[in-house]
């Protein structure tokens, strides 16, 4: 495979890998206004302020997937995860590196699932659909099935203002793996809807993991992590503290966890 | 660098022993055109590699195309009163623009002035609805940005197809009108075909332009409105260009986008006149200008939209 040594850590996704993420950084700037206006923009003009702030959300960061692993993502609040999610999905594209990822990839987000809640349940998942780059006819085709795994048959035609939180989430759920994806990347969405649905999702992505298909999944639930997946990423800061087997990140990681308290607590008492 | 890899992978690439039951998934993906091999790069010169990007806008035509219709239907456009609505009220407009002119000219407007004034305004309307409409798409579209990605220039661009779609019914109603006044009828009325593709221009540039920066001063919607009616009264609609140029505003028909291609507009329907070529000149430089500016803009804004949402 000479051809894979052009690539900075000499991996390519012919190498059977599904992801390969490449020393890669994130930077943005991010207004830390609520609701930025032209009006408050000519105020600051005259005072000299600056309210747009460098985010370092991603630090020379490196991996890579196997083709058809479950690979988990655990780390606190603020670790860089969900940005992680962001570029490997090409939602937010790198600063520097390099991302490859080989298959079709569907998402499924915590930062807001796509729909439009005026829009009725079956428009958003024909606009959801086309969105990703499916043709209409693929659209019409896994329609039934997105419905049918949602159960949410008498209500495709309302608009989803009317939706529960709960059933919000499992068309979420149903659109993303009835995509017929390669590559799945979920961020925190595993536990949706009632107890029966949280069963019904976690028998798919097992089944789904069972079929070769590649699934990055970030969560706080180490107990997922270790049930599911085969490899974890600890991130801290925007950095990769440890990859590894997921019990080893999970064993390591807690046990930062509980150091991470007891710090906070020795503060207090003192 | 991402194009050797492209085609490298194009051929068939090595798969991992237990693969074989998706070598049906596999030769399917090679026969749809749906870019599943991905690469991120970082962006240079603060733009999208143009042509992947192209090709993924392309692909996803039908996502614009669909986004109009919902939208349209979400406002109850597929009801029959619904249509009878995108008929009359820019029927209405029309009146009352006709009404205002009048008033303050004095009733020394006759009945052929109605047919200019209807026919530019609805033109013009689909300039400023597909604005309007446009500026708001990102801001509103924020969930899906967050969640997909995809070229985010589709956004504006269905606000664009949308309008369009609102021009139409107008079409045959202004015929009516046409033919009730009793203005002649020409060839040189084919011309208004390219001079509508030169309006969807200049709309896709404004609204791409005004949606990048509706992100970043999100007060701007309160001001469009008022943008859009002085852009409306300083194009020859309520009046015409030679009156215009007769009280000393001749370099307004020049400045204002709009100006020229509505004048041209005018010439081939009230009076079955080519256009003067130095007007049809400026007509196509500036929606060339707007339409390759405007979208320029917006891409180079694009990475950013996701986290200034």
């Amino acid at each position: 495979m000479s051809s894979a040594s052009e690539a900075g850590n000499g991996y390519s996704v012919e190498d059977g890998y599904s992801i390969v993420v490449d020393n890669v950084s994130v930077t943005y700037r991010t207004s830390v206004e609520g609701k930025p206006t032209l009006r408050s923009t000519i105020r600051r003009l005259g005072r000299r302020e600056r309210i747009v702030r460098e985010v370092e959300a991603l630090k020379n960061v490196n991996f890579r997937i196997k083709r058809g692993a479950v690979y988990g993502v655990v780390g606190a609040n603020g670790a860089g995860k969900s940005t992680l999610m962001r570029t490997v999905t090409g939602i937010l594209p790198p600063t520097d590196g390099r991302v490859e990822v080989k298959g079709r990839v569907s998402t499924l987000l915590a930062l807001g699932v796509g729909f439009n809640k005026e829009l009725t349940g079956k428009e958003n998942v024909v606009l959801g659909g086309l969105a990703a780059g499916l043709t209409r006819e693929e659209v019409v085709e896994k329609y039934e099935e997105i419905v049918d795994f949602a159960e949410l048959h008498d209500f495709m035609d309302m608009p989803m203002r009317t939706y529960s939180s709960g059933m919000y989430g499992r068309l979420a759920f149903s659109v993303a793996v009835s995509l017929d994806p390669d590559v799945l990347v979920i961020d925190e969405a595993l536990s949706v809807g009632d107890a029966r649905f949280k069963k019904k999702s976690f028998e798919k992505m097992q089944q789904l993991c069972g079929e070769n298909r590649t699934i990055l999944l970030v969560t706080h639930g180490m107990g997922t992590v270790k049930k599911l997946c085969d490899r974890a990423v600890w991130l801290h800061r925007g950095e990769v503290v440890m990859k590894d087997r997921a019990k080893e990140v999970v064993k390591h990681y807690t046990r930062f966890l509980q150091v991470a308290e007891d710090d906070e607590l020795t503060a207090e008492e003192l | 660098m991402a194009e050797q890899a492209v085609q490298r992978t194009d051929g068939q690439p090595p798969q991992p022993a237990g693969d074989r039951s998706r070598d049906g998934a596999a030769s399917r993906d090679q026969d749809d055109f749906t870019g599943n091999y991905h690469v991120y790069e970082p962006y240079q010169v603060g733009l999208p590699p143009l042509r992947p990007y192209l090709r993924e806008l392309w692909r996803r035509r039908q996502f614009a195309l669909q986004l109009s219709k919902t939208k349209l239907r979400a406002k109850h456009y597929d009801t029959a009163f619904g249509q009878l609505w995108m008929v009359l009220t820019p029927l209405l407009m029309a009146c009352v623009y006709f009404l205002l002119v009048m008033v303050i000219r004095g009733g020394s407007r006759g009945i052929d002035f109605f047919a200019h004034l209807t026919a530019a305004l609805f033109a013009f309307q689909m300039f400023s609805s597909s604005v309007q409409e446009g500026a708001n798409s990102i801001v509103r579209g924020g969930k899906l940005i967050l969640n997909t990605a995809f070229p985010r220039v589709l956004l504006p661009l269905s606000a664009v197809v949308g309008a369009f779609r609102r021009f139409l019914p107008t079409i045959p109603l202004y015929v009516i009108i046409h033919a009730a006044v009793g203005v002649p009828v020409g060839w040189e009325m084919l011309l208004t075909i390219p001079l509508v593709v030169l309006i969807l221009m200049t709309a896709a540039g404004v609204s791409s332009l005004v949606a990048a920066a509706q992100v970043y001063f999100r007060d701007l919607s309160s001001f469009l409105p008022h943008v859009l009616r002085i852009w409306l009264y300083t194009t020859p609609i309520l009046y015409t260009a030679d009156q215009a140029t007769e009280r000393g505003l001749g370099p307004l028909m020049w400045i204002n986008p709009m100006a020229p291609i509505i004048r041209s507009w005018s010439s081939v329907i009230d009076n079955q006149e080519l256009p003067d070529p130095a007007v049809i000149a400026a007509a196509c430089g500036w929606a060339g200008f707007l339409f390759v500016v405007g979208i320029l803009f917006f891409m180079s804004r694009e990475r950013e939209l996701v986290v200034r949402l």
